[in-house]
């Protein structure tokens, strides 16, 4: 089997006396997508802000394209090709399509530091910050402000963003958030697609969407993966059926 | 053509064809006016890199502007009176050459940007207002308690220094120095604004987070926009205090700041161009509505607030409407 691409190796973080990660181990392999879910509260964002840098775990150590990245700040490991979509979106609003997707393809490429050409001239920029919003079917709003995109746009253009990074893994926080049915469907094309390029931790709600994608799915309660296992093994799975999917199942 | 271009055209023809037929009608007051608002502008351009381009309120702006004027001043001051700034380790010696005086204010300007920034940037919000007023200040009391140079009194210099070819104590020639400053910080500004830097920039103002998640340090941006910001604000201060061949702690007080960021305010902030309006409009008002009352700050405080609650982008933004994506 191929080395895992995203490595999160027994990574522990109490806040107070309450353990928001316990000892975690996940990982996620090239041209998967590895589901994360778990019930509110059980310390998924908690999780993806260690992988994703801004929160440092108490223990353990998070190794990304054959690197302990632990003490890399958010930045530094953008840089290496870790990208992140947020649950709320975090986009410059009063910035078009095409130039939020350029931001990403400029803080990929580096050069930021310069002062006189015109961005919009840089011809290679351009291409790419295009490339990726024609992959997630954006290509007919380049020149809208993304302030007057949908929601479902907005979350597209997130995605956008990250695939100007030229990313070697994905880390999505709940992509289909506020999504209506048709927008889920729609986003849930486009990262079926996307596992081949660069493999998805998927942190989601939405099950079916969930089911849909999966390779892997990991439950996290209460800080803890208590299953981890293919769609069907989850599915079967009778802990995890009364600690979360419960009715559901 | 677009509006806002036009706009642009209209406000720089303006101020320079006010000072030409001024020069003919023989009214030096008004060339003098014209030239108070092409400085104030250029200030005005430096504040808005900090403030609009990269949305960091600073109240300490008088610093950079105080300073660069002191720049002026100083080297100004010992040149007049033969005695060198400095004799030991090396001889310094002071200077009447603009160009040299401009070169002393910059670098000036931009390293108490860089100190100031790196310290005050560590916060955000009401806190970053707060530090950046108190470094203000701290410029302000110590010009106060400066004994050497004026201290509360300031410095009066007696001959406008002087620039290559010209006279510059003819004000429509020294107008024309001011101009060719603008025009230039005015188009660098401009360039800035869509280069690489600028797009970060202004996306590190929306969201920090963003700018981070593309694998850059808003902290980085925020302090060299910063410091250009400074360096423009200290050209700035050695223009105004060569117009009024005097600088004093007047300048460095939060007074100062204020009304440079009044003056961004109600030009629009964010926009190239805006201050400049602003600048134009301020010294307008100034002059019109200074005849009419001693108060006439409450007129100007009124508009201001209209310009805050009813036309968000000031000037700019009530013309020329919201910005367009330039792409």
């Amino acid at each position: 089997m191929t080395d895992p691409v995203l490595d999160v190796r027994g990574i522990s973080k109490s806040f107070g006396g309450l353990k928001a990660s316990d000892a975690i181990d996940l990982d996620l392999r090239p041209g998967e997508i590895h589901a994360l879910i778990g019930p509110n509260g059980a310390g998924k964002s908690t999780l993806i802000a260690q992988i994703a840098g801004g929160l440092a775990p108490d223990s353990g150590a998070v190794h990304f394209a054959g690197r302990d990245v632990t003490a890399l700040s958010t930045a530094a490991r953008a840089r290496l090709g870790l990208a992140r979509t947020f649950q709320i979106s975090m986009l410059a609003m009063e910035y078009t399509v095409l130039q939020n997707a350029m931001l990403g393809a400029l803080g990929h490429r580096g050069g930021v530091f310069r002062f006189v050409r015109s961005v919009m001239r840089d011809h290679d920029l351009v291409a790419r910050a295009e490339a990726a919003l024609e992959q997630v079917g954006l290509q007919d709003f380049r020149a809208f402000r993304t302030a007057e995109l949908s929601h479902g746009q907005r979350r597209q253009l997130e995605v956008a963003v990250a695939l100007t990074l030229d990313p070697k893994a994905f880390v999505m926080d709940e992509p289909m958030a506020g999504l209506g049915a048709e927008g889920s469907q729609q986003l849930v094309g486009v990262l079926d697609r996307l596992r081949q390029q660069a493999p998805i931790l998927l942190v989601e709600h939405d099950m079916d969407a969930v089911f849909a994608l999966a390779d892997r799915i990991s439950v996290l309660v209460y800080g803890r993966i208590i299953a981890s296992g293919t769609v069907e093994d989850i599915r079967n799975d009778p802990e995890v059926r009364r600690a979360y999917l419960g009715e559901e199942a | 053509m677009k509006r806002e271009t036009l706009l642009n055209a209209a406000i720089l023809l303006l101020l320079l064809a006010l000072p030409l037929w001024a020069s003919v009608a023989d009214e030096p007051f008004l060339i003098t006016l014209t030239t108070r608002a092409v400085i104030l502008a250029i200030a005005g351009i430096g504040l808005n890199f900090a403030l609009g381009f990269g949305g960091l309120v600073s109240l300490g702006h008088a610093a950079f502007f105080g300073l660069g004027g002191y720049a002026m001043g100083i080297l100004a001051f010992h040149a007049q009176n033969y005695t060198p700034m400095m004799e030991w380790p090396l001889l310094i010696e002071g200077t009447k050459s603009m160009p040299v005086i401009w070169l002393v204010a910059i670098v000036t300007g931009a390293l108490a940007a860089l100190v100031i920034g790196a310290l005050s940037l560590r916060t955000a919000g009401v806190y970053f207002i707060m530090i950046t007023l108190a470094f203000g200040q701290m410029f302000y009391y110590f010009a106060i308690s400066w004994p050497a140079y004026g201290g509360e009194d300031g410095l009066s210099i007696y001959v406008r220094n002087s620039f290559p070819g010209l006279n510059t104590m003819d004000p429509i020639q020294f107008f024309a120095v001011c101009y060719a400053v603008l025009l230039i910080v005015l188009f660098g500004t401009w360039r800035a604004a869509r280069s690489p830097f600028g797009l970060m920039l202004g996306a590190a103002r929306q969201n920090p987070d963003r700018v981070q998640a593309v694998g850059q340090v808003p902290y980085r941006l925020y302090l060299t926009a910063f410091t250009i910001s400074g360096a423009i604000t200290g050209l700035a201060g050695a223009l105004f205090a060569d117009l009024n061949r005097f600088v004093s702690p007047s300048m460095l007080s939060w007074q100062t700041s204020g009304e440079i960021m009044v003056f961004v305010i109600l030009g629009g902030v964010g926009r190239v161009f805006g201050p400049v309006a602003g600048a134009a409009l301020f010294i307008l008002l100034e002059h019109t509505l200074g005849g009419l009352s001693e108060f006439w700050h409450i007129y100007l405080g009124a508009i201001l607030l209209g310009v805050v609650l009813f036309a968000k982008g000031g000037l700019y933004g009530l013309i020329a409407g919201r910005e367009v994506a330039h792409d």
